[in-house]
């Protein structure tokens, strides 16, 4: 019954989503005010509709209704009830529900939190929010349904893979979609500025808290999914360069870029058009991706769903809603309004070049993901696969330079600026990361001088986040508790997600050039050293599991004078026939100690376990760093000048209050 | 520093290891060679990893079969070249610079390229900054200051 | 000039469109053979047999015994699981008179035998690559793949996945009978 009434829900969710993409939009088009509310209301029934279905898909799956067939295929009895939750989006059609919902909230969020967004504006970025949602339930309900009957129902299902049986699959897929459906949002505002030919700064201002709102949850995202990998695939991998992954960090780099640009055009008017292409741009790649995961077109550990007639149908999804968009850039933009002018060393010159850099670093993505496609149909007989040394070789020097500006972009004054003025306020912060890179090259020797200066750099965007905030505490009377309290949350904002890059960066520069491993054969008793680490294996001995049988090995982990016990498993799971192997780690602020045990093999000695040891330093920076940023990027989301009421005009010629970042 | 730890034990899922204690040559130098080849070939059966990481049958016997070649005394390069020849550049990770792949090497730096070349005539269109007009007179700036409100 | 910059992106994205849409009928781990019109590479392989003096079919062969007509060379195992699905289309083109020859990749000689002795024996030769060097010399990504050698020891075709009978009516078949018109 439950399937039923969430399939009808789903029908019911496109008609009123088909309306909501016609009605609103004549509405704006002739000035009707009735249309225009319509649209708000079509969008909170739409949202209530896919929740109502999203409902019964998991309370199927809670109940492991094997009677639906996606319940069968991904979930068993003795699988946890979270796991058996969390199976809902674990599989291609529940993931594509969950799509579906997140889009259909985020159009609810315009009606309801849009209110003081012109009302032809709102109208339609409803009616654009709505015809891609008209797109994906059609997909859904024609292509993969979740509701599909199994007749007979079986008595128990094909259990989840066990490596999704994890809590990063109870977050890790909600947050991503959150981020990247999104930019659904500001690729509406994109549309809807050029069909009202203009993208003023009120536009912009109205724009910037929803590209928060998608570029915040898909930062967690995407931390989440590193570190994820890191503890559930091992050995000190956190990032691998793989389709799917570069598939959630382009609409990354985009987004970032965009939240940049709109803060020039909010603040001066200038970059107008190219804040539009930019939004257009990052909803693109995050339909690209989705396509790419799940078209079969280019292999992946990640891959969930390899069918190349659904790869046709959303490729024909992202040729309408991207050709659509790009072709009303070619014909409207040219005529809109270009903005006020400014200096070549100014914060809107920054901001510029920020955004170069960026689309530089999304084109090395983007070239080393889509590359064999390519050839594929340029040059078949020479096929070729981009892996992580291109990304490393290419990718890293190019961010240096980014990186570098990071922290000179919020010293540059507005309109005009003297670089002799920018350089005294860095001074003591470039001092300060040199003396660090200089210092660290000779106390841990030249041949790591590539890791020194990313510790370094981290440290200098570390002291540039501090002297935002300096400049902000410290006003004329020397220190005061009163400016720290009002402190705009946007400022706090900006502090936290630069500190969080110069975090990221100092983990990653720490773990490429500090990183240790040993893998050996070990017996109980033993001792090995990896880099700092003395591991001794005291026992090993057979553990029963709620849905499998294990093999524990223990280990005494000796490191700079304390000691820790770790634990590993290696796991059989008694119904798909899976083995896993569970890692023990240690975590400290100074880096993680790692153990993973392997199969029983013999070497000189005698019979004994595979062991792997590493020792990874500074590795919880890289996602400490991503949470501060997320966190930056959710108090800029709070600051009060965002959600300003009904735009206060003095008189015509004040514009309304800006914010300073 | 002790204070700062935090005894956090985690138990995480991993897949079966790859490199085997078995498969290890003797001399640490070659290994740590064999390691970092290893790390640039691709697993052609698997689902995008190196065959330094993965755990199929192949990846193993293409480990095995690298290790060998060093000990023969082969170099680095030579090693790679025997793995292409049976297999194509499709192995490697890092894909050659040659004609085919020019767009994919130079492509990033072209865009950062020609895209400072656009900003820079775009700049040289429009002055780099109105100079500014003449200061206002005290007339226009009561009156701006009676619309806009005194500045703060 | 000013409009001609804002047409690129469409035009980037219709280019990306159509490299998209061709990507979709490839598929990404089809590796094509490196092998095509080189000489087969050098291997002498042993035999599965258990008492080779009794069972001469199954005692190996080496490469250098591909010379002077068109062969079949197919890469099996027991392990393998569409090889029982190829079978048939072996055994058809064994009876219709074109020698096919098999090696069992990493695959214990005792398995082969019982799996030959289950479904037949379609080969002229059977020879054991248990290490899997041959098969890494010429390129095996997966079992079955099956090359096609001519009258002058050079692979001249290689077919990734079984045979199906539309794939040896319509494209081995007619490469076969060219190959031995071949001088």
């Amino acid at each position: 019954m439950l399937a039923e009434i969430g399939h009808f829900a789903l029908i019911l969710a496109l008609l009123v989503a088909a309306a909501q993409a016609v009605l609103p939009m004549l509405g704006a088009a002739r000035g009707d005010a009735a249309l225009m509310a319509f649209g708000r209301s079509a969008a909170g029934l739409q949202a209530a509709l896919i929740t109502i279905a999203f409902a019964c898909l998991m309370i199927l799956f809670g109940q492991a209704d094997f009677s639906v067939a996606l319940v069968a295929n991904h979930s068993a009895l003795s699988q946890p009830l979270p796991y058996r939750l969390a199976a809902t989006w674990g599989n291609h059609e529940g993931s594509m529900l969950l799509w579906v919902l997140v889009l259909a909230l985020y159009g609810a969020g315009i009606a309801r939190f849009g209110d003081n967004l012109r009302a032809t504006l709102q109208a339609r970025i409803l009616a654009v929010q709505a015809m891609i949602s008209v797109a994906f339930l059609a997909f859904a309900l024609f292509t993969s349904n979740p509701f599909a009957r199994l007749s007979p129902a079986p008595l128990d299902g094909a259990e989840l893979n066990p490596l999704l049986q994890d809590p990063g699959l109870v977050f890790h897929p909600p947050l991503l979609y959150l981020g990247y459906v999104g930019f659904s949002v500001t690729f509406s505002f994109a549309v809807a500025a050029l069909m009202e030919g203009r993208a003023d700064p009120a536009w912009a201002r109205w724009m910037r808290p929803w590209v928060l709102a998608a570029w915040v949850p898909l930062t967690c995202g995407i931390t989440l999914g590193s570190f994820w990998a890191y503890y559930e695939l091992g050995w000190g991998g956190w990032w691998f360069w793989d389709p799917v992954e570069n598939a959630s960090f382009m609409p990354w780099l985009l987004g970032t870029a965009l939240l940049h640009s709109a803060i020039v055009t909010e603040k001066r008017g200038a970059l107008a058009g190219w804040t539009i292409l930019l939004a257009i741009l990052a909803f693109s790649l995050s339909l690209i991706g989705t396509f790419l995961v799940r078209s079969g077109i280019l292999t992946s550990v990640h891959a969930f769903a390899v069918d190349p007639e659904r790869g046709v149908f959303i490729l024909a999804m992202i040729i309408g809603a991207t050709g659509t968009a790009l072709g009303l850039f070619a014909l409207r933009a040219p005529q809109m309004k270009s903005g006020a002018l400014f200096g070549s060393i100014s914060r809107e010159s920054g901001l510029t070049i920020n955004n170069l850099i960026l689309m530089a670093l999304t084109a090395v993505v983007f070239l080393g993901t889509f590359y064999p496609v390519i050839m594929e149909a340029v040059n078949p007989a020479n096929k070729i696969s981009v892996g992580p040394p291109y990304y490393n070789l290419v990718f890293a020097p190019l961010s240096v330079p980014l990186l570098l500006l990071v922290t000179v972009g919020p010293m540059l004054a507005w309109k005009r600026d003297e670089a002799a003025s920018v350089g005294r306020k860095l001074l003591i912060p470039a001092m300060l990361a040199l003396g660090l890179f200089a210092g660290l090259s000779l106390w841990l020797g030249l041949d790591k001088a590539a890791s020194a200066f990313g510790l370094a750099l981290g440290a200098w965007l570390i002291l540039g986040a501090g002297l935002v905030l300096g400049k902000r505490w410290w006003g004329a009377g020397g220190f005061s508790w009163r400016l720290v309290r009002t402190t705009p949350a946007a400022t706090v904002g900006l502090a936290l997600a630069h500190a969080g890059i110069g975090v990221t960066t100092a983990g990653i520069a720490a773990m490429s050039g500090f990183a240790a491993e040993t893998i050996l054969v070990m017996r109980p008793g033993e001792t090995a050293q990896a880099g700092p680490l003395a591991v001794t294996m005291v026992g090993a001995e057979e553990v029963p599991g709620p849905n499998y049988r294990a093999l524990r090995a223990r280990f005494a982990v000796q490191q700079g004078g304390g000691e820790r016990s770790l634990v590993s498993e290696r796991r059989l799971y008694t119904v798909s026939g899976n083995q896993t192997t569970e890692a023990g780690i240690g975590v400290s602020i100074a880096g993680n100690q790692y153990v993973a045990i392997g199969d029983v093999q013999s070497d000189g000695r005698g019979q004994g376990l595979v062991v792997r040891i590493y020792w990874h330093p500074l590795v919880g920076w890289i996602w400490f760093g991503g949470l501060l940023m997320a966190m930056g990027g959710a108090a800029s989301l709070s600051d009060r000048r965002f959600r300003i009421g009904a735009p206060q005009v003095r008189t015509g010629l004040a514009p309304a209050l800006v914010p300073a970042e | 520093m002790r204070r700062l730890v935090l005894a956090l034990t985690l138990l995480a899922a991993s897949p079966a290891a790859a490199v085997l204690p078995d498969e290890m040559l003797k001399d640490p130098a070659q290994e740590h060679r064999a390691r970092a080849i290893s790390k640039d070939l691709r697993c052609v059966v698997c689902q995008n990893q190196s065959i330094d990481d993965s755990d199929a049958p192949l990846a193993r016997d293409l480990r095995l079969l690298v290790r060998e070649q060093i000990a023969q005394g082969k170099s680095d390069a030579e090693v790679r070249d025997y793995v292409v020849e049976r297999y194509g550049n499709f192995v490697l990770l890092k894909p050659p610079v040659e004609g085919d792949t020019l767009l994919l090497w130079a492509g990033p730096f072209a865009v950062l390229l020609l895209g400072a070349a656009g900003l820079v005539l775009w700049r040289r269109k429009v002055p780099a900054a109105t100079p500014d007009a003449a200061p206002l007179t005290d007339a226009e700036r009561a009156e701006l200051d009676r619309l806009a409100g005194p500045r703060n | 000039m000013k409009r001609l910059i804002f047409i690129l992106p469409i035009i980037a994205f219709a280019g990306l469109a159509v490299f998209l849409g061709l990507g979709l009928t490839k598929d990404p781990k089809e590796l094509p053979s490196q092998l095509i019109d080189r000489p087969l590479p050098e291997f002498a392989l042993p035999g599965i047999a258990d008492t080779p003096e009794t069972q001469p079919e199954l005692a190996g062969f080496a490469s250098a015994s591909f010379k002077g007509e068109p062969r079949l060379l197919n890469i099996w195992a027991s392990w393998c699981a569409a090889c029982p699905q190829e079978h048939p289309v072996l055994e058809r083109i064994a009876a219709e008179g074109f020698p096919v020859y098999g090696i069992a990749w990493k695959d214990k000689p005792e398995d082969s035998r019982r799996w030959l002795a289950r479904y037949g024996n379609p080969y002229a030769g059977v020879a054991a690559d248990e290490q899997g060097r041959t098969a890494i010399d010429l390129g095996v990504t997966g079992v079955p793949e099956t090359f096609i050698i001519d009258k002058k020891g050079r692979v001249r075709f290689k077919q990734i996945g079984p045979i199906s009978p539309e794939v040896w009516e319509g494209q081995i078949r007619p490469l076969m009978q060219q190959l031995r018109a071949e001088a």
